[in-house]
């Protein structure tokens, strides 16, 4: 029996002794901080020590749910427990006087229970049939918001380390077997089967073997990665420990963005941890498998998240990409064999090492196996982190999950992939979601940011958006990629101010397609993605910009123009103080009017005027 | 790309003087190049720390690095200036970054980086007169649920609108 085993049972003991102690557990993800997680913590520290309150404090990642930040769980012994959302620090003498002290939940805070086999509180959503968790799974995401990212002894107490555990007892190429059998494909973006690329780095010949996490989440809208590193460092740590083993590598490094300071403070405090009680290091577990793992923070470059720019900015040189073939699993960390995925990818691992790879592939469709973690972000009414099973439409994540569109306006389009990724239309609502399905649309999985835009986004400027990300990020070492994006985006850019010609549209389809089918990496062969699918999809737009000069959204400024109308205007004057070029005048209780010779189309005035009188066209 | 910096996040700007960077912090660097296993691969993890001791990277530092390191000043400039989190102008005493992310973006960002634009009379990448403030665009700070969003040193602010640039200023 190994020392873990012994350990095990004694922390699972005390894991469950804690949960049976009066307890607030704050969430304290970069979101939860971001809303004032922190002070909320602090109040609620005061509070319990000037009242010498018999409750445990703690602490713990994002649950998922955004748009409820700060939240706060509580949660006594035998009964369910209540997470609440919005808690401001003035609100926390309120819920501890109605549920610490009084032992009852104050509903009106609440957004939802988890009753853990206790009697459910009435009138407080249960979380697994509330709306925004009803068509979730919860997988590779279990453990946030429900443990201690901080602490090794949470993540073993819920079957952490079991994964390692059972895998050195196993044949390596039993390992990759069984994650073949899972059906998982790389959760980065690009879907190649994962246990097909740890079969290639275990066939490949070489001395040295390195395991290498890509924790350079770049896309902009997506915080999955992030969300996993702060509330799970240790299953990354395990799953790429897994690989390690199996495809005989001693040693691994983790490319973390430095945008993401918490996470790099977990997964160093993790390691620590994991280090100490012998998880890691030499000889783990008495089996003569050693295994280290550094982290590497990246400087902030979005094209590092391809893999062989990845693996030159590890080496310290600019990350640009390099020529593949020879691919990474031949050559790759310092030209040795290199087996490169994701976070969410190894994340998956224990779970899958642990229950089986036919456990994982019940989930999901033919192609996509498993499950799926999406960001939700843009103008809906739950921001937030999901999981979901592969196969789900876009349309139940948008109504269900997410709650629908903000104000009751109306859905224009859904970004799925980051900036390599494209906007699905309404009518791709019911488009079932897997790697293929997106890539046939013109979209594609990427990382799994999905960014919702209402009605009042216009889609031309939305693309001239991306282009002008993926235009500065390009690294500018292949022409296509370099040159080309330059042009598309001046294209864009020309077409949002009103000088678009009728050729643009189909210049901008012929070079899109010429610099996808000839640009070095990823980066470059995705980035027309945004173009060819607002073309697709929204080209009325982009012809209303050109012929008619109209932006019908109502966002290019140049091809705006502002009115007063004189049956609503009162002449009250507000609209002309709020003018920042005095281009409005008119007398007191006289109609206003806006002379467009000084307008600069900001719009300050419209949300000014209290009778709805300006209008812009 | 865009200019920003290490201490933005961190706040471990010290903002030295351009004339007189303290040869206390040299020796640190030095110090820190030395306990290195290895020189090889570890540029961008010297130039961090150069950047989170100085505040920025001139091209002094730039020698000094290349020097330390073994390598040519080219190879150095051109890893600071591949990379947005280096950058070779000292930020202000209280940068604020602004997250320019595809979430923020859809929620009116650029509205945020005008307001402070107009209010602080410079343009991003650059810093007030007085040193106290500097403007930069970030990528993604990985908080798109609570957008828009901007950091002023460590501290983060969530859901800004335009109208509250003149408060958060006022902070400081």
């Amino acid at each position: 029996m190994t020392n873990l085993q012994k350990s095990r049972s004694t922390i699972e003991e005390q894991y469950k002794a804690k949960q049976n102690r009066p307890r607030i557990v704050v969430g304290l993800g970069t979101c939860g901080i971001a809303a004032g997680g922190n002070k909320v913590m602090a109040a609620i520290k005061n509070e319990v020590a000037s009242r010498g309150l018999d409750v445990d404090v703690d602490f713990t990642s994002c649950i998922g749910m955004c748009f409820a930040e700060p939240a706060v769980e509580i949660g006594l012994p035998g009964q369910a427990s209540v997470v609440y959302g919005g808690i401001y620090p003035d609100k926390v003498g309120q819920l501890i006087d109605g549920h610490v002290v009084g032992k009852k939940p104050v509903t009106e805070l609440a957004a939802i229970q988890i009753t853990g086999g206790a009697e459910p509180f009435e009138g407080i959503p249960v979380m697994e049939q509330s709306g925004y968790y009803a068509k979730q799974v919860r997988s590779v995401t279990s453990r946030l918001g429900r443990t201690n990212p901080e602490s090794i002894e949470d993540y073993i107490a819920t079957g952490g380390y079991a994964g390692i555990e059972k895998a050195v007892a196993m044949e390596r190429l039993d390992i990759i077997n069984e994650v073949k059998k899972s059906g998982i494909r790389g959760r980065g973006g690009g879907g190649f089967p994962t246990g097909n690329k740890w079969q290639f780095v275990h066939d490949a010949v070489g001395d040295k073997k390195y395991i290498v996490c890509n924790a350079d989440e770049g896309d902009p809208g997506a915080f999955m990665d992030r969300s996993v590193l702060e509330g799970d460092p240790h299953a990354v740590l395990e799953g790429m420990m897994i690989a390690g083993f199996a495809i005989g590598a001693d040693e691994g490094v983790i490319y973390c963005r430095a945008e993401y300071p918490l996470a790099i403070k977990r997964l160093n405090l993790a390691i620590e941890e994991a280090e100490k009680m012998g998880l890691m290091g030499e000889n783990i577990l008495g089996t003569g498998f050693s295994f280290k793992i550094r982290i590497k923070a990246g400087a902030g470059a979005f094209v590092c998240g391809e893999e062989t720019a990845l693996l030159n900015s590890i080496e310290g040189q600019r990350g640009m990409p390099r020529v593949r073939p020879p691919f990474p699993a031949h050559k790759g960390l310092w030209q040795k064999p290199t087996c490169l995925n994701n976070v969410e990818t190894f994340a998956n691992i224990p779970f899958i090492i642990r229950n089986g790879g036919e456990w994982y592939a019940a989930m999901g469709t033919e192609k996509s196996k498993g499950s799926k973690v999406f960001c939700l972000t843009g103008k809906i009414n739950n921001t937030g982190l999901c999981e979901v099973p592969m196969g789900i439409t876009m349309g139940e994540i948008l109504n269900d999950i997410a709650g629908g569109i903000k104000e009751g306006k109306k859905f224009k389009a859904v970004q799925s992939g980051g900036p390599s990724g494209g906007c699905l239309p309404t009518e791709k609502l019911d488009l079932p979601i897997d790697y293929d399905s997106l890539i046939s649309a013109g979209a594609m999985m990427g990382s799994g940011g999905l960014v919702f835009m209402d009605e009042t986004t216009c889609m031309v400027d939305v693309a001239k958006f991306f282009l002008n990300f993926t235009q500065l990020e390009s690294c500018g070492k292949c022409t296509p990629c370099r040159e080309g994006t330059k042009r598309l985006l001046e294209t864009l850019i020309r077409i949002t101010e009103g000088a678009g010609t009728a050729e643009d549209i189909p210049n901008l389809e012929r070079l899109a397609k010429v610099i996808k089918s000839s640009a070095l990496c990823a980066l470059g062969q995705t980035a027309p993605n945004p173009v060819l699918t607002t073309l697709r999809y929204f080209r009325n737009e982009y012809e209303a910009h050109i012929n008619d000069k109209k932006c019908p959204a109502g966002v290019c400024a140049a091809l705006l123009s502002f009115s007063i109308l004189k049956d609503k205007c009162i002449g009250c004057g507000v609209c002309l103080k709020a003018c920042p070029v005095d281009a409005i005048s008119g007398e007191k209780k006289a109609v206003h009017v806006i002379d467009p010779a000084k307008c600069v189309k900001c719009g300050a005035c419209v949300p000014k005027c209290k009778f709805e009188a300006i209008v812009k066209a | 790309m865009q200019s920003g910096s290490t201490c933005q996040l961190t706040g471990e700007c010290r903002l030295p003087d351009r004339a007189t960077l303290p040869a206390t912090l040299y020796k640190e660097l030095e110090e820190f190049i030395a306990q290195l296993p290895t020189k090889e691969g570890h540029l961008v993890t010297v130039l961090h720390k150069a950047q989170s001791l100085f505040g920025y990277l001139p091209k002094e530092v730039q020698q000094f690095v290349a020097d330390y390191m073994g390598v040519s000043l080219a190879k150095v400039y051109g890893v600071v200036s591949f990379y947005t989190f280096f950058t070779m102008v000292p930020k202000g005493k209280y940068p604020i970054s602004i997250c320019m992310g595809t979430a923020c973006f859809v929620k009116g960002a650029e509205k945020v980086v005008e307001a402070f634009k107009e209010a602080l009379g410079v343009e991003v990448g650059e810093v007030t007169q007085d040193g106290k403030f500097s403007i930069d665009c970030l990528r993604c700070v990985g908080a798109c649920a609570l957008a828009p969003i901007l950091t002023v040193g460590e501290k983060v602010y969530a859901h800004v609108t335009p109208d509250q640039v003149k408060n958060i200023i006022a902070e400081y």
